[in-house]
């Protein structure tokens, strides 16, 4: 099974007068799974059925392992593709839908059924093989649906919102059955959805996207530590993290005010130098700290409401002057609405974004 | 070794009451039922009287003697003008421009249907409108100038004309019926078969076709009523060797001299129904299984 990269350059997609896709440019490397991640209608659907060859691009180009494929037919990509609908073909079998494209190409039979039962195994299907798709479930549906994109042997794989069709449960369980599947293959993947715990738990990097551009393209780590805008930012991690207006201390850059509030950057990694106009702080819920009263950085806080999430609680605090936000604590403090609390916002956890821009400082 | 216990569905079901409503509902439909049957069983009973019986007069009496002479008579003797051979020559004219107009106009409505249902163009509801309303306009209308269009062409009045004709007069509603359904299904199927390398035929032929099986039904049924009962488009461009059932019915019904043979009229006329009478009773099933079917999303 060959494994190709994928290279997009300025890649440019318009309907009509609307511009989907307007210059962008993406690299995807041999063996790698890169997740395409945004919001419905952020045209990350549009760029990998561009990939498929399923739409045509106004300029630009694509290569799939060092070919140029801009205009190739989508079975003559060295592309196989899963639905968010799964797209069985209902009359048939699931061996027929399986095998339906290798037939199509003239494969030969005895390759056909060491191909069709190698991936059956490897997604137990076998038992299921003469059943037809109305006699299976959500998750077996889209198991075969995998299962016929498997047996073309391809250098690049293609999921569009796989499980977004599946209860949360069924969800999980596939999951962990493509990243399997991509340890074992070893082959390139590429992978859209709107599910930022998808992303984040199958992704070697990911892209995210709004508005027809990659906003950031980093490893899943550094795309929730280190946001490049404030949308990144409040798209990834749920609970979504806090946001703090206010802005940054005259005195060199060394704390953060809102109103009386004030947090220190002691230890914050500034990306230029920093300014004292508007901007705006943001920590992820399970950043925040419960701290000494003594604590010469401490800031106070009132809580307003617990939120028992079963291994912690979301307890949701306002400070001196009035803004909202939210904490991870363990569950078994005894904390209660009105109660005051010593926080720390601990400076290497923190992202700071400019006001106006929402880009990071 | 221990029996479940299942839950018996006839135990659960409560008998329906009779209330005054329930009591309206089976009048109104004994009373419809009445209403389209007597025009039927008078003609049933009328053809299988003898001529002296039917001047009685009695319109809804039993034969007293029955016979299916006049059945035979309609059948294989009647005169359609100047030929005496029955209806019979009608019926196998009928079936013979049955067949192949009913599998053409179903071959090319759907064809065209799965075309159009790729082609999401903006004002597609308007544009298809528009043909749905074109399928309405009077035949009449379009006799002279195809006569005249047949007649340049060097076809005609023959066979493979009225199947022409058929074919085209076939073609909107095929089409809308065809176009409708393939619309309905998502459209990640096309692109997975593309996917797969299927071209535009083969998904036609082994993705779309196969699924479109309750279409094919409605589609087989509308097509035979329509065709087999159809008498104007046949009478101008059959030609006289090919005259449908429709028209060598009208044929035996009006071109009698002398005493009016009703026993004979009644017998070719529900020899001529029989078809789309069979296709009505025996389609029922189909019809209801194809749509449910239609219901079950792969």
């Amino acid at each position: 099974m060959q494994r190709a990269n994928v290279d997009i350059r300025s890649l440019r997609i318009g309907f009509g007068g609307l511009k989907v896709l307007d210059n962008l440019n993406l690299h995807v490397e041999a063996s790698e799974f890169l997740v395409l991640l945004g919001p419905s209608g952020c045209g990350k659907s549009t760029l990998l059925n561009a990939i498929a060859g399923l739409i045509d691009v106004k300029s630009g180009e694509i290569h799939i392992g060092g070919r140029d494929v801009t205009w190739a037919e989508p079975k003559d990509r060295g592309i196989a593709m899963v639905f968010q609908s799964y797209a069985l073909y209902p009359r048939m079998t699931v061996r027929k839908n399986m095998s339906f494209g290798l037939q199509v190409a003239g494969t030969p039979q005895d390759e056909i059924g060491r191909r069709l039962g190698e991936a059956a195994q490897m997604l137990r299907l076998t038992e299921l093989l003469d059943r037809r798709p109305f006699e299976l479930s959500g998750g077996q549906r889209q198991r075969v649906a995998i299962g016929r994109a498997l047996v073309r042997h391809a250098g690049v794989y293609l999921f569009d919102e796989p499980l977004s069709n599946l209860d949360a449960q069924l969800r999980a369980e596939l999951r962990v059955e493509i990243k399997r599947l991509h340890a074992r293959l070893g082959a390139t993947m590429i992978y859209v959805t709107h599910d930022q715990i998808e992303a984040l738990t199958l992704a070697d990097r990911i892209a995210v996207m709004q508005g027809g551009v990659i906003q950031q393209l980093d490893t899943p780590k550094m795309i929730y530590r280190a946001p490049v805008n404030r949308f990144v930012a409040s798209f990834v991690g749920s609970p979504a993290m806090n946001f703090i207006p206010g802005s940054i201390a005259r005195d060199g850059g060394a704390a953060f005010v809102a109103g009386t509030s004030r947090f220190s950057l002691n230890g914050y990694v500034f990306r230029g130098p920093p300014t004292d106009a508007p901007a705006v702080l943001g920590i992820r819920p399970e950043h925040v700290e419960v701290t000494a009263s003594d604590d010469p950085f401490a800031v106070p806080a009132r809580v307003e409401m617990v939120e028992p999430m079963g291994a912690d609680s979301l307890i949701w605090c306002r400070l001196a002057d009035g803004t909202a936000f939210s904490l991870r604590h363990d569950a078994d403090a005894p904390l209660r609405a009105g109660d005051t609390l010593a926080l720390r916002f601990p400076p290497e956890t923190l992202s700071l974004f400019d006001d106006k821009s929402g880009q990071r400082l | 070794m221990t029996v479940l216990a299942e839950p018996l569905p006839a135990a659960r079901r409560r008998r329906a009451r009779m209330t005054p409503a329930r009591w309206g509902l089976y009048a109104f439909i004994l009373i419809s039922a009445l209403y389209f049957l007597l025009p039927l069983y008078v003609m049933v009973v009328t053809s299988l009287k003898p001529m002296a019986e039917i001047r009685q007069g009695n319109l809804l009496a039993l034969p007293v003697s029955p016979s299916i002479d006049a059945w035979v008579t309609a059948w294989a003797s009647a005169c359609t003008g100047l030929t005496c051979q029955g209806i019979k020559v009608g019926f196998f004219n009928s079936v013979r421009i049955l067949l192949p107009s009913v599998f053409i106009s179903i071959l090319v409505g759907s064809l065209t249907g799965y075309a159009l249902s790729l082609w999401r163009v903006r004002g597609a509801s308007i544009l298809f409108g528009a043909m749905m309303v074109v399928a309405f306009i009077p035949y009449q209308l379009f006799i002279y100038p195809l006569v005249r269009v047949f007649a340049f062409t060097g076809l005609g009045q023959s066979l493979l004309t009225i199947v022409i004709i058929h074919t085209i007069f076939g073609l909107p509603t095929m089409t809308l019926l065809f176009r409708n359904y393939f619309t309905s299904l998502p459209p990640e199927l096309f692109k997975a078969a593309r996917v797969d390398g299927a071209g535009f035929y083969q998904i036609y032929a082994r993705i779309m076709m196969p699924m479109a099986t309750p279409m094919i039904v409605v589609a087989v049924i509308l097509q035979t009523t329509g065709i087999w009962n159809d008498f104007i488009l046949g009478l101008v461009f059959a030609g006289r060797d090919n005259l449908p059932m429709t028209v060598q019915l009208n044929n035996i019904v009006n071109s009698t001299q002398g005493e009016r043979a009703y026993n004979v009229d009644m017998a070719a006329t529900l020899l001529t129904a029989l078809l789309p009478l069979l296709v009505y009773f025996g389609s029922g099933r189909w019809f209801v299984r194809g749509i449910a079917a239609g219901a079950v999303k792969g």
